[in-house]
């Protein structure tokens, strides 16, 4: 794009390639301390998936206890899939890492569009302001504080069962968060108050970005404001909606695990374990390194499939691709 | 229902009502929880527990607060929150903002090389006892550094720095390479200065980041005492009340039930504690982190 600024011109021989590395000395100096970092910090620990194939034990030294452990070949693998096999804890980890997922990427997708929607379509413009700035509090607390906030409000003596009592919509105090099957509800809706505002930002400025003029035809021609929603505001967006699709169908076997190990407890162990929880449980609590790493390899390989799936699917579709 | 009225102010009338109290709803659900704790944590704790407390405290007292000082592991708590905060966001922010410098240098021999090597990390996940591993090898585990190095960029942030540097006029650039200036100086008093609305935006991230950071303490430093931060300490008080009926995590737990108030309020006094840096600033910064973001999201 822009000219280079020193103009002389590369030259292939070595001693070229020198003068060039003297030229930008300070661009080296500004930049390979980060490489070294990115390096040590990003992918040193994909070799580490090495541990998968192995007996690891942890006695000593890191790198001394992987040189001591045995290769096993696939032997965790197998374990992993045995689990999943006789419906032991793997299943349940997957089942609700899917499960929770799922959900999400329903609600949690089509909420914060449907909210971007209306309030664009929102005239006051200090309400509108008001409202957004407002939605995106949450996103800015911790999981932790959050967690504190949700269970204070699901617990038999919170605002919620007041409320349903006092409307005589129950008759008994419920205690949501000691019943495994309203867990998943409970983490959907968890993610959606967090987020939602701030899960919008990208469409309302997707929408802030299409033409005036072709609302301005529209009017004229008399479409009501739900048809120019349908007809233009939507069409015109497609293309973000379905980036952020793809992106989301990727995330989808890692959706965190911060609110579940939170929020979960022994008793809706069943609904809350998921795999990363699983892995941590597991992995680094039992110290079984090597199994715990093969359930991160599962993961992501399961990730790096799905994101390709959604991005040949959009592709066909006619839509924009990430990849 | 709408189409059907032939007329557009009326459907237009419908549609007002409908989104104005969605708004309106979305709104409560939103403040509502924070309103609730903060009126908990300023009401009388035996009053508390008989419960039905709203938005305001019923009997105002400052008791809860007070209580908090027989926690003192809440006190270094606070410290090191506030140091890893301070530190960890100068040097994730400075070491963001070099590196977002270089990559938009379109002459850097290695530009194209170092940007997909560092873009690449948003995309490969490793896993947790990787990482864990590879912490333990360079002996970060129980050491304070574990909050500010593994973390120190976000390849999130750095794009939005480098899209933000990317379009700054060039002819900057140009005219003071001319006058002499060298690499160094042209980030610091040519490029930076330029780059405040970016710096505000991922300044916030990584502040916010760091403040609410609990799991890497969990996961390294859950029994160094002296480095834990405020948010594990939160965490441990609210495990304790979905532990109960498993037996508590430690004697934290047992302490809580003591004295005249009640655990509720003491975990509401600190959630209150926790929260109020971000609340309080929140408002100050929230303009420039809208532009900040939406400037490298539609850009691409």
């Amino acid at each position: 794009m822009n000219s280079s600024i020193n103009s002389k011109t590369p030259r292939s021989s070595f001693s070229g390639f020198l003068r060039k590395i003297h030229r930008q000395r300070y661009l080296l100096l500004m930049s390979v301390p980060f490489l070294i970092w990115v390096l040590l910090f990003n992918y040193l620990p994909l070799l580490g998936w090495s541990i998968a194939f192995k007996d690891f034990r942890l006695k000593g030294p890191v790198i001394e206890s992987f040189i001591n452990s045995q290769w096993v070949g696939l032997k965790h693998f197998e374990d992993l899939f045995a689990d999943l096999g006789t419906q032991g804890r793997f299943y349940y980890a997957l089942r609700n890492t899917l499960g929770m997922s799922l959900m999400l990427m329903v609600f949690g997708f089509v909420m914060p569009i449907i909210f971007a929607l209306m309030l664009n379509e929102i005239r006051a413009a200090r309400f509108k302001r008001v409202t957004q700035t407002i939605s995106y509090l949450p996103h800015f607390i911790s999981w932790v504080v959050a967690a504190g906030m949700i269970s204070a409000m699901l617990s038999t003596e919170g605002p919620i069962n007041d409320i349903l009592f006092s409307l005589g919509l129950i008759e008994k105090r419920i205690p949501f968060l000691a019943n495994g099957k309203l867990f998943w509800g409970i983490m959907t809706g968890s993610e959606i108050w967090k987020e939602l505002g701030w899960n919008a930002i990208i469409f309302l400025a997707a929408i802030a970005g299409v033409d005036p003029g072709l609302y301005e035809s529209a009017g004229i021609d008399g479409a009501s404001r739900m048809k120019q929603i349908w007809h233009i505001t939507l069409p015109c967006i497609m293309p973000v909606i379905t980036v952020i699709l793809i992106m989301n169908v990727g995330w989808l076997i890692s959706i965190g695990f911060e609110k579940q190990m939170l929020l979960g407890s022994d008793i809706t162990r069943d609904y809350s374990e998921v795999l990363d929880v699983y892995a941590i449980k597991y992995g680094i609590g039992q110290s079984r390194y090597s199994f715990g790493t093969a359930i991160g390899i599962f993961k992501s390989l399961v990730s790096i499939i799905l994101v390709l799936a959604a991005n040949t699917f959009a592709k066909k579709a006619g839509e924009t691709s990430i990849i | 229902m709408i189409f059907l009225f032939g007329r557009k102010s009326k459907g237009d009338i419908i549609m007002d009502v409908v989104i104005y109290t969605v708004m309106i709803l979305i709104l409560l659900c939103t403040l509502f929880p924070f309103l609730n704790v903060l009126a908990v944590a300023f009401n009388e704790s035996s009053d508390s527990i008989k419960g039905g407390v709203g938005i305001l405290p019923r009997e105002f007292t400052l008791d809860n607060f007070k209580e908090l000082a027989r926690f003192p592991d809440l006190l270094t708590g606070a410290r090191i929150s506030l140091l890893r905060t301070l530190i960890g966001t100068t040097a994730s922010l400075l070491s963001t903002c070099i590196l977002a410098y270089v990559l938009s240098r379109k002459d850097f021999m290695f530009q194209r090389f170092f940007t997909v090597i560092f873009l690449f990390t948003m995309y490969i996940d490793s896993g947790i006892i990787p990482h864990f591993m590879v912490i333990r090898t360079f002996g970060l585990n129980r050491n304070f550094m574990v909050y500010i190095i593994p973390g120190l960029i976000s390849a999130y942030n750095l794009i939005l720095v480098r899209s933000f540097i990317d379009q700054l006029p060039y002819s900057l650039q140009e005219s003071a390479f001319l006058d002499g200036a060298n690499d160094l100086v042209m980030f610091f008093k040519i490029v930076m200065p330029l780059c405040l609305p970016v710096i505000a935006t991922v300044g916030l991230f990584y502040a916010v980041g760091q403040w609410n950071s609990w799991f890497d303490t969990h996961l390294y430093a859950s029994t160094s005492k002296e480095i834990t931060t405020l948010q594990y300490e939160l965490m441990k008080v609210l495990q304790q009340s979905n532990a109960q009926s498993g037996g508590g995590i430690d004697q934290a737990a047992r302490a809580l039930q003591t004295k005249s108030v009640s655990p509720l309020s003491i975990r509401m006094a600190i959630t209150v504690v926790t929260v109020m840096p971000i609340v309080a600033v929140y408002p100050f910064v929230q303009k420039y982190f809208v532009s900040g973001l939406t400037l490298g999201a539609v850009k691409s």
